[in-house]
């Protein structure tokens, strides 16, 4: 027993090394939130784009761009791209590690997010835009108006699924020796030979984070239901 | 005020429409039969453009608008309400939302005086007390209703009705005709696609005929129901009658 306690001194409370986590964990937080921003904008725009150009055979050059885009980011490895976009894209700037991260995360996450969000686009009746357009609403007031807000009720459960993907995605930050929460774990353990310990720390806080997320969506989701009471 | 020359309307190489004209005049009351599939439903939503047809003109109000450009469009269906068969209420919004969503996003009306309208509809509509409700607590009957109530909203001249009685369980199809004579006692011009031969026989000012693709007869209710002359109308109505 003691000798556990002493690996738990030495872990968390030798050096301060608690603060690999904490720093690690705000840095990962910063990252995922501005990733999910990132990725919702582009998505929303994408999927608009693709529904709009499936709808009407308008915009073609943009879908036809979007369509390449979600070909690049959901053929190619997210490690891959993150690399890229420090070594290659940024590799010859000197430029915040998060910046970079925010941007090859929340421009991955846009290509998965854009087809949830075309899928709960295509989900809704036809009826509800022809309703829409009859009252005479142009396009872009009928897709903000009718049809996206109930896309995004039914989408909500995908999104949050994609939401929790991206967050524990981040942990592959230490390939650009961004000092995330896993990185911080790493950092650790490596200083301590005490595997068991931070892995597992870093472990329980992404779990945490993930079931908070989950309550939160939960929340929304029952908020958005009103209407569906009988 | 509105005027059909040489409409045909093709999808792909189905042609539902084969060069009809016709014209609508204030305050008439057309009822459009026919059986399904000879292009009644077609015809009326060419009317405001939600078909743009293939060959031929529409003209409304001396405007030819078969070619009009989107925002004009727009503000051409401002003027011509349509109500559909499956109600189409947007069920993310209260019923209060649902009347006044197009005029206040339109800038038509402020908030609070498009709130004061909807209540005005709602009486006339016969449903006050629904105001924040949903669209998914209401019988069909009472969709139907509120969806007349968010066309009349936008104050149209004409009212386009794609079997508004269709989708209705039997006993809720005679609140909604209710409220569609009353319309027509007030004077409102109504374009009605139905399959309700009492209602054409009582409210319509003429009822068309359709099958094919054509319009095959157009007369008063009194005539066009009692000395039918197209052998197809005949047969037609010898088994809906």
């Amino acid at each position: 027993m003691s000798e556990f306690i002493e690996k738990l001194k030495d872990t968390f409370i030798v050096d301060n090394r608690w603060r690999y986590l904490t720093e690690g964990l705000k840095i990962t937080l910063i990252v995922a939130f501005f990733a999910v921003i990132l990725g919702l904008l582009l998505g929303f725009l994408v999927a608009v784009i693709r529904s709009t150009h499936d709808k009407t055979g308008k915009l073609k050059l943009a879908n036809a761009i979007c369509r390449i885009y979600l070909t690049v980011i959901r053929g190619t490895p997210m490690v891959v791209q993150l690399l890229i976009m420090y070594f290659v894209i940024f590799g010859s700037f000197r430029i915040s590690k998060i910046f970079v991260a925010v941007l090859a995360f929340g421009i991955n996450s846009g290509a998965y997010v854009a087809e949830i969000v075309r899928s709960g686009i295509m989900s809704i009746d036809n009826g509800q835009f022809e309703a829409g357009r009859s009252l005479g609403l142009n396009y872009p007031k009928t897709m903000i108006y009718v049809i996206l807000p109930q896309a995004f009720k039914n989408i909500l459960p995908a999104l949050a699924n994609e939401f929790i993907v991206l967050l524990k995605e981040t942990s592959v930050s230490g390939y650009i020796a961004l000092n995330d929460l896993t990185k911080g774990g790493d950092i650790i353990r490596a200083a301590t030979y005490e595997a068991f310990l931070p892995l597992f720390a870093v472990a329980g806080i992404y779990l945490i984070m993930v079931m908070f997320l989950t309550k939160l969506v939960g929340l929304l989701e029952r908020r958005l239901s009103a209407s569906d009471r009988r | 005020m509105i005027d059909v020359k040489n409409l045909s309307k093709s999808f792909g190489s189905l042609e539902v429409l084969k060069n009809i004209s016709t014209h609508i005049d204030k305050g008439e009351k057309v009822v459009i039969i026919g059986p399904s599939g000879s292009g009644k439903s077609t015809f009326l939503r060419c009317l405001n453009l939600m078909e743009i047809p293939t060959e031929g003109e529409i003209i409304f109000e001396d405007k030819n608008i078969t070619h009009a450009k989107d925002h004009e469009i727009n503000l051409i269906r401002r003027r011509m309400g349509m109500v559909f068969q499956h109600f189409n209420l947007f069920p993310h919004l209260t019923i209060r939302k649902n009347i006044t969503l197009a005029p206040v996003k339109l800038g038509i009306m402020t908030k609070a005086e498009a709130d004061k309208r909807a209540y005005e509809l709602l009486e006339t509509v016969g449903l006050p007390d629904k105001a924040d409700e949903y669209p998914n607590m209401l019988s069909g009957g009472q969709k139907q209703r509120i969806a007349i109530a968010r066309s009349l909203a936008m104050n149209p001249d004409v009212m386009l009705f794609d079997e508004p009685t269709s989708a209705l369980d039997p006993e809720m199809v005679g609140e909604v005709l209710e409220l569609m004579k009353k319309l027509a006692a007030e004077g409102m011009t109504m374009v009605v696609v139905t399959h309700e031969m009492g209602f054409a026989r009582e409210v319509a000012s003429r009822v068309m005929f359709m099958a094919d693709g054509n319009i095959l007869e157009e007369n008063n209710p009194q005539e066009f129901f009692t000395n039918p002359q197209n052998q197809r109308l005949k047969d037609f109505l010898s088994k809906v009658l």
